[in-house]
């Protein structure tokens, strides 16, 4: 055999497909995943906005250029959920495939750890935006006024604020060891960064109401952050700031978890007896 | 010979424990090498640090010229593995299983076919190409697992306790599939074991006990060494157990 030590494109290009195919497989193969990841954000539209309506009224606020229905200001909240949700599921079974002994098999591929784990990151971040756009079509079916142009123009930030919270989600699975405690740990994470944002609410409110440990926190998060790159850029503006804490969330993030999976120096081979 | 397998004063420790504790040996291409060792000897530890999995805390461990720390993908490439633990995903065909690990080696196209259509051949299991996993028996469970080991032509292939839960036949078979390998292909086998008898026609065994090696050279040797009449009373004689544990 050739002496072979790197990474030839052709086979991380492969590698790629192969863990973005087996993830899309397996959405597919669980119809309820994905039925669950459409009700979900649906439900908070059409039950939630529609009692709500009338009780938050939305000023007019960049990106927007004049009123707008609730409907309308929640629908990248409700995306980023979507997302959020995917992002800790992906996770989820990263912890589920560890159980299994699936992650060995896939920690013993001749790929460098870190490209795996980024392949890992971008298969989730697929599953999130075909997710996103099965609710766009929810969306565009019950009539939410979401320009058309918003669909491409929104991809981007969709696709990085994926990224970021899949990093995220991977930070987690390196130290949550057991399935169970996965689960309190998704209720410890995705309940605070969805309500301590502007994913339901415009964060003016929170200020104003004089919640301010709750306004200054959700300045802070970085699902605050996605939410606001995506709904700036339905239409079709970027929001540099958001765009700057997503990024650097996401490069903060994905080094903890190259990091944790290292076997020199992670918290996978120093915690774990095998 | 050639070593394929170069392990010197490797340490492994969990927090006080140590696990490992300066184990050193090599194993020559085409060799079959049993681990013997009892539960908690150190075998899947051993193991974890030879795929990368964990980091030896000292020592080095080389495989096919390549140093594990240095150039893990490389070192990687040149390994096959069947871990004690199942790792097929079982809602995918048997042929899903295959292509996906080929895959992660950067095997595609023809080759990729044609690989996986000579190892599905091997195990007698060209039939089952589009069957769930989770339909098979445990010992064709095993059979693709080890197919799946052999894909990427390894030089050196690690079978992790790979007969537990197998039945008595099943397990024979597989024995006698991995031996065929190290004349065939002049393959390296490394084979975990509790079970004595599973080492006794072995090229040579490895005795852990307690993280350290007690003794490494062919059955007769150790047999002689410890002056028993038996593998497993060498085994008993050495690691102070009955030969209950022996399986």
């Amino acid at each position: 055999m050739a002496r072979q030590s790197t990474l030839s494109p052709s086979h991380a290009l492969q590698g790629l497909i192969a863990i973005s195919s087996r993830e899309v497989f397996k959405l597919w193969n669980q119809k309820g995943r994905l039925f669950s990841a459409l009700v979900r954000p649906s439900l908070w539209l059409l039950v939630f906005a529609a009692g709500f309506q009338n009780v938050l009224g939305i000023s007019i606020l960049p990106p927007y250029e004049t009123y707008i229905p609730y409907q309308v200001y929640i629908v990248p909240g409700l995306i980023g959920i979507v997302l959020l949700f995917n992002g800790m599921q992906s996770s989820l079974a990263m912890v589920y495939d560890r159980e299994m002994g699936i992650m060995r098999l896939l920690l013993t591929a001749p790929l460098p750890r870190w490209y795996l784990l980024s392949c890992k990151l971008m298969a989730g971040a697929v599953l999130s935006i075909l997710q996103a756009y099965a609710f766009l079509i929810v969306c565009l079916l019950i009539r939410i006024d979401i320009p058309l142009i918003g669909w491409l123009t929104a991809l981007p930030a969709m696709l990085l604020a994926a990224l970021m919270l899949g990093a995220i989600g991977l930070v987690l699975s390196v130290y949550v060891k057991q399935l169970e405690n996965f689960a309190g740990t998704m209720n410890f994470v995705i309940f605070p960064m969805f309500f301590i944002s502007s994913a339901l609410y415009p964060i003016w409110k929170l200020e104003e109401s004089g919640a301010l440990i709750v306004y200054y926190l959700s300045m802070l998060n970085p699902f605050t952050h996605a939410v606001e790159l995506i709904r700036f850029a339905f239409y079709g503006k970027f929001n540099l700031i958001s765009f700057a804490v997503v990024a650097v969330t996401l490069i903060v993030a994905m080094a903890f978890a190259i990091r944790g999976y290292d076997p020199q120096r992670g918290a996978v081979g120093k915690v774990r007896k095998p | 010979m050639k070593s394929i397998l170069q392990v010197s004063n490797a340490e492994k420790a969990y927090g006080e424990k140590l696990a490992l504790d300066g184990v050193s040996f090599d194993i020559p291409a085409g060799h079959f090498v049993a681990l013997l060792g009892l539960n908690g000897a150190g075998k899947t530890t051993l193991f974890q640090l030879l795929t990368g999995l964990f980091a030896a805390d000292s020592g080095s461990i080389t495989i096919d010229g390549f140093d594990i720390a240095r150039e893990p993908v490389a070192v990687l490439a040149r390994l096959g593995v069947v871990f004690q633990q199942p790792t097929l995903d079982l809602d995918m065909s048997v042929g899903a299983n295959l292509r996906f690990h080929a895959s992660l080696r950067g095997i595609r196209g023809a080759d990729r076919t044609q690989r996986i259509a000579k190892e599905l051949d091997r195990a007698g299991l060209a039939a089952e190409d589009k069957r769930l996993c989770r339909e098979l028996s445990g010992g064709n469970r095993r059979k693709v697992e080890l197919a799946r080991a052999l894909l990427g032509n390894p030089s050196l292939l690690l079978m992790d306790e790979a007969t537990v839960g197998l039945d008595p036949a099943s397990r024979q078979t597989l024995i006698s599939e991995v031996r065929s390998l190290c004349t065939e292909r002049n393959t390296a086998v490394l084979w975990s074991t509790h079970l004595v008898d599973e080492a006794e026609t072995a090229d040579a065994v490895i005795v852990l006990h307690q993280g350290r090696i007690l003794k490494y050279g062919p059955p007769a040797e150790i047999i002689s060494a410890a002056g028993a009449d038996t593998l497993a009373n060498a085994f008993a004689a050495l690691t102070g157990k009955d030969r209950t544990n022996n399986g």
